[in-house]
């Protein structure tokens, strides 16, 4: 096995490794995102089919839980780059303690999905599973609802019911692509924070500096992939026909 | 022969099974896509003893539908989509450019072994119930209805897409960054331009499939409703995605072959390519337009007639690129000093043979046969005369090209030429009659035909057992010349890509000094190295784009 | 033997005229091209071993030629195809509407009065025809070679297609779309009539003749004999020895499988399900005369003395996952 930083057998020079390494990242990130497209579509299309059913869907995610998720992402890709920075100036500490800060939101954000996912989980709203987007307007206090939001969502599921007869049926889509999608992002987040587990042992070894940091940059490139996947996930399934109240 | 080359460098099961060589990676793919390329040909073989008859007594109608099925999914995942990019793009592509190896060796090999994967997967679903979808797998029969093991056959198929995508990768970032000094772009092989463009689609095509078939098998496990109406679902968004990547997939099948015959022709016409420039600009050209034609697949969906009439046109535009090739090709002959060898002669055949796949193509793109034409033995007579009459064609081309510098050794060439003509016979008598089968209105997928429609399924079979033979006899004699055949010097034919002036076979790290490339590409004028005489010029090579 | 199949609607002769132009225009080019490299090959045949050949590296002029030319010429393919094709896609206003449901593997096809066919369809000619097609499970298609026309039957969706018959005859018509195991026989006729003839048909009935032979026509023809297989191993029951016989039902009970229980079985086949098989036969309320069913029964009958299957029941259940 080679060292990170020596120079493999195919290359002629260490610039040429690196710019194929850096090449090979954007070109994988080119892929994925016409993976993630496959799904984008997908909604898009679902969506445009089932207004009313994606709309009562959507206002069963926590905004509270989503919106933090965004904000700690944003901050992870910020410390990411920091990371990146301390690398090509030398500042070999700072590296491994911002790369230790992004690993950190990372956990907090898978964190927060599991929050989240078992929230579904308990207001049967798991596709295939019993699903049912009604549960919550009938069992308020399971879900833990005040009186006054159980009267909203009663509201809202027989508004919802008048529009669409198969309300249940077109919802369990929208919950179908909400974990497709979510759960796609969170095993890229999953990989991610592997590699930035490898990262910051490498710099705890003081392996970069100015003169060679692609790791740090590369695995930088997919980080930051990863947040503007959630950035368009955010809106798309969160906000979409949301009512604030 | 060299005294230490790739194939004696290191001995050992472990020495293969973990080699980084893209060489030997090369081989380890070449008996792996022949292994399916039987697989699948076992399947074809039944198929067409059992259309010898109406009512088809060989075997059961679900037996039937499983066999065309697995004989699509064999051969297009496993042996057409790898066989020209994995096999020789593999061996050939860093020998061209002047490099050691692959960009990631690493990822070369885990590519073989994701392709493996996914192949036992497919297997144990042929294995445990066999699949009778199609090889489409439309929705719902395929999400719904099919009693057939389509779940592990979409996740081998979709594991399998990512020993494409990482070949892909490592091609695109091998020929941007590692080409020898004075190897630029224009003097490129028009081999790697065409595994460029493979390669575009490669990366941006095979991840839609991924999606398509990972929803279609959740729908499955799941009772989800993508493509299911009852839950709100729509089989046609299943269609749209899975043509979007299934149709530039033909052009993955298709581009490396042409690949391959751009590579042969100069060579055994001994001058360079007439029109270098256009052909590597349609090969570009080619897996653009690919990318926005696949509801040409649709046109009998009920879907809108205005993107019926939008998609029927982009699809015309498609060809004229690939005339482009053609016209340059026939042009390369004028004034040649034309060999007869058989790589020239799976050359040739594959001009003739693809020209018909490509102008009935054009029956297909034309909205108002198409509605006749459509799911018919004509759409099956197009799409064989392009696979097997090119794809294939240029497969056999290039291994026989190759095959001194892969192996050191020669074929037999007399026997070679005689099996490129059976192939070449067999394969038009049993696919022709198809045509007309198709205008007759014989559709596809049958397991039982009208009466009236017999004698040309006969006429189909018969050349069907001729073309089997044509197959069965470079397997032999190939496995043969390996240990007997004449060994070959360094370029015996010769040829000037780069990688004839490397030994036969070539060294682990394929040069012993990085080349220095000063030559443009198909010079046979100005490289005394070659041996030749004829008319070799006294003036300087001409700068590229001098004519 | 012939190279294309009758023309029998308004599309089949103008689909032809293309078809005929097409292949003048591709022929011309494979045979140009053929012509050439055969000729190049033969007449440049390397002459002493170490000949090379001419080096021309191109023709900008050329390569415009074939390219330009090529694209007016496909742009008429493309013209004249679509218009074709917009023309199929527009119905017009005055037609004579079938409603077609296409199933697992049979067609039901219903004419304006009500009256449906199973695998068969009666028009007048010269009549502008629609067919109103649905899918009640997977994606078929309804194509009639004759008429040069098809089109796919999708599930969740109402697919229309339409054409004008030209000539009196009987022509098959197949599914285009693989919808599983019996895709291949689930096909039919479709018959053009002069219209005083289909006025005839549309208000008489048929069946004459030996009833037993009536029936084991219709079991045929109404497709019984895609379930009711006589090993017993298709969806529905064998009718080997099963006319008297005591028959047991899902639920446990037995019946004696009298007139009236056959009877039943045809109109409500609901009602008493035998034991070992799903209740998925459709009701053939409508679609038979009492005449039918009696014909039916008789056929039904004449098994009676045949054995009966070593093991009845499914081999597989209508959708059984992997």
């Amino acid at each position: 096995m080679h060292r990170t930083g020596e120079l493999y057998g195919q290359f002629q020079t260490l610039e040429q490794q690196k710019e194929t390494a850096t090449l090979g990242m954007w070109v994988f990130i080119v892929q994925e995102i016409l993976f993630f497209g496959g799904l984008f579509l997908a909604y898009t299309v679902n969506r445009h089919a089932h207004p009313t059913a994606f709309g009562v869907g959507g206002n069963m995610l926590s905004l509270k839980l989503g919106g933090a998720n965004t904000v700690v992402l944003i901050a992870s890709s910020l410390t990411m780059a920091m990371a990146v920075w301390s690398a090509t100036t030398s500042k070999k500490k700072l590296v491994t303690l911002f790369l230790i800060g992004t690993l950190v939101l990372g956990c907090v954000f898978l964190g927060v999905k599991v929050v989240e996912y078992k929230e579904k989980f308990d207001h049967h709203l798991i596709p295939g599973h019993g699903f049912d987007i009604s549960y919550c307007s009938k069992n308020a206090a399971a879900c833990g609802l005040s009186a006054k939001d159980a009267a909203t969502e009663v509201e809202e599921i027989e508004n919802g019911l008048k529009a669409d007869p198969d309300l249940n049926a077109h919802a369990q889509l929208y919950f179908s692509l909400y974990f497709g999608m979510t759960g796609l992002h969170a095993l890229h987040m999953v990989v991610g924070a592997g590699l930035l587990l490898w990262l910051i042992l490498q710099a705890g070894k003081g392996r970069f500096d100015a003169n060679y940091n692609t790791p740090v940059e590369n695995i930088g490139l997919y980080w930051h992939f990863v947040d503007i996947v959630w950035i368009y996930l955010f809106p798309l399934l969160y906000l979409i026909n949301r009512h604030l109240a | 022969m060299p005294r230490e080359h790739y194939l004696n460098a290191t001995y050992g099961m472990r020495s293969w099974l973990l080699t980084t060589d893209h060489k030997r990676i090369a081989l380890l793919y070449l008996i792996s896509v022949t292994f399916f390329f039987f697989v699948g040909g076992l399947f074809a073989t039944l198929i067409r003893i059992h259309l010898l008859t109406p009512g088809g007594y060989l075997v059961t109608p679900e037996m039937y539908n499983k066999l065309f099925t697995m004989h699509g999914v064999a051969m297009i995942f496993f042996f057409l989509i790898p066989s020209i990019p994995a096999v020789l793009g593999n061996f050939l592509i860093p020998i061209m450019i002047g490099a050691k190896d692959l960009a990631y060796p690493k990822i070369n090999l885990l590519s073989w072994y994701i392709y493996l994967v996914g192949g036992a997967f497919v297997l144990y679903s042929f294995a445990t119930g066999g699949l009778d979808t199609g090889w489409t797998f439309y929705t719902p029969l395929s999400s719904i209805y099919s009693n057939s093991a389509v779940t592990p056959a979409v996740i081998g198929i979709f594991i399998n897409g990512f020993s494409s995508i990482l070949t892909g990768l490592n091609f695109i970032v091998t020929v941007h960054t590692m080409r020898a000094p004075g190897m630029t772009w224009m003097r490129l092989p028009l081999f790697v331009w065409a595994h460029y463009a493979t390669s575009i689609i490669f990366i941006l095509g095979t991840p839609v499939i991924a999606i398509t078939l990972l929803l279609a098998g959740l729908e499955r496990m799941f009772n989800l409703g993508f493509f299911n109406p009852a839950y709100g679902g729509d089989p046609i968004l299943f269609q749209h995605m899975f043509w979007f990547y299934s149709h530039p997939a033909v052009y993955i099948m298709i581009l490396p072959a042409m690949g391959v015959i751009s590579e042969i022709i100069p060579t055994f016409a001994r001058k360079p390519i007439f029109g270098y420039d256009f052909i590597a600009a349609s090969s570009i050209g080619i897996a653009v337009i690919g990318f926005i034609v696949w509801a040409h697949h649709m046109f009998l969906t009920g879907q809108s007639t205005y993107s019926a009439v939008a998609f029927s046109f982009l699809t015309f535009l498609v060809a004229i690129p690939s005339a482009v090739k053609v016209f340059n090709w026939t042009s390369t002959l004028y004034k040649g000093s034309i060999a007869y060898d058989t790589p020239m002669l799976y050359g040739l055949g594959f001009i003739g043979l693809f020209t018909i796949g490509g102008l009935t193509g054009l029956f297909l793109a034309c909205l108002g046969l198409d509605i006749h034409l459509h799911d018919t033995y004509f759409v099956v007579a197009h799409f064989h005369y392009i696979m097997v009459g090119g794809a294939i064609m240029g497969y056999l081309g290039g291994i026989h090209f190759w095959w001194p510098k892969i192996t050191g050794r020669m074929y037999p060439e007399s026997l070679a030429r005689i099996a490129a003509i059976v192939l070449f016979v067999g394969f038009n008598l049993t696919f022709f009659p198809q045509f007309i089968l198709g205008y007759l209105g014989m559709p596809r997928r049958y397991h039982d035909y009208p009466p009236e429609f017999q004698v040309l399924n006969v006429m189909s079979t018969a050349g069907a057992s001729i073309l089997a033979l044509g197959y069965l006899l470079p397997m032999i004699y190939l496995t043969w010349s390996m240990r007997y055949g004449k060994v070959a010097g360094k370029n015996p034919w010769p040829a000037t890509g780069l990688e004839w002036t490397t030994d036969s076979p070539p060294l682990t790290e394929n040069f012993h000094d990085t080349p220095v490339v000063d030559w443009e590409v198909y010079d046979f004028e100005h490289r005394p190295e070659l041996g030749l005489s004829g008319a070799i010029s006294k003036k300087p090579a001409p700068a590229h784009g001098d004519d | 033997m012939p190279l294309y199949p009758e023309q029998a609607s308004n599309f089949a002769p103008q689909v032809d005229n293309l078809v005929i132009f097409m292949i003048a225009v591709c022929l011309f080019f494979a045979v140009a091209i053929c012509a050439a490299v055969i000729y190049f090959f033969f007449k440049y045949h390397r002459k002493r071993p170490d000949d090379i050949g001419v080096p021309i590296h191109g023709d900008l002029r050329l390569e415009i030629a074939w390219i330009v030319l090529p694209f007016f010429l496909l742009l008429a393919m493309f013209g004249w195809g679509a218009a074709i094709y917009v023309d199929y896609r527009r119905t017009p206003a005055d037609t004579l509407d079938i409603y077609v449901v296409g199933k697992q593997w049979m067609w039901r096809l219903q004419q304006p009065d009500g009256r449906k066919e199973i695998n068969e369809l009666h028009v007048p000619v010269n009549r502008n025809i629609r067919l109103i097609m649905a899918s009640e499970d997977v994606i078929h298609d309804f194509s009639v070679p004759s008429f040069r026309v098809k089109m796919d039957v999708v599930p969740g969706h109402y697919n229309n297609m339409w054409f004008r018959p030209t000539k009196p005859g009987r022509y098959h018509f197949f599914c285009s779309q693989y919808c599983g195991t019996n895709h291949a026989v689930m096909g039919g006729w479709v018959t053009v009539m002069e219209p005083d003839n289909y006025a005839k048909w549309l208000s008489g009935t048929a069946a004459s003749g030996d009833p037993v032979a009536v029936g084991e026509k219709l079991y045929t023809e109404l497709a019984c004999n895609t379930c009711h297989m006589p090993d017993g191993k298709g969806r529905g029951p064998s009718y080997n020895g099963v006319y008297g016989s005591k028959v047991k039902l899902a639920d446990g009970s037995t019946v004696i499988a009298d007139d009236a229980y056959i009877r039943e079985s045809i109109l409500q086949p609901n009602a008493k399900i035998v034991a070992g098989y799903a209740p998925v036969m459709p009701s053939f309320q409508g679609l038979v005369t009492e005449d039918q069913i009696l014909a039916l029964t008789a056929y039904i009958k004449s098994m009676k003395d045949q054995p009966p299957p070593a093991k009845p029941g499914m081999s597989e259940p209508a959708t059984g996952k992997k």
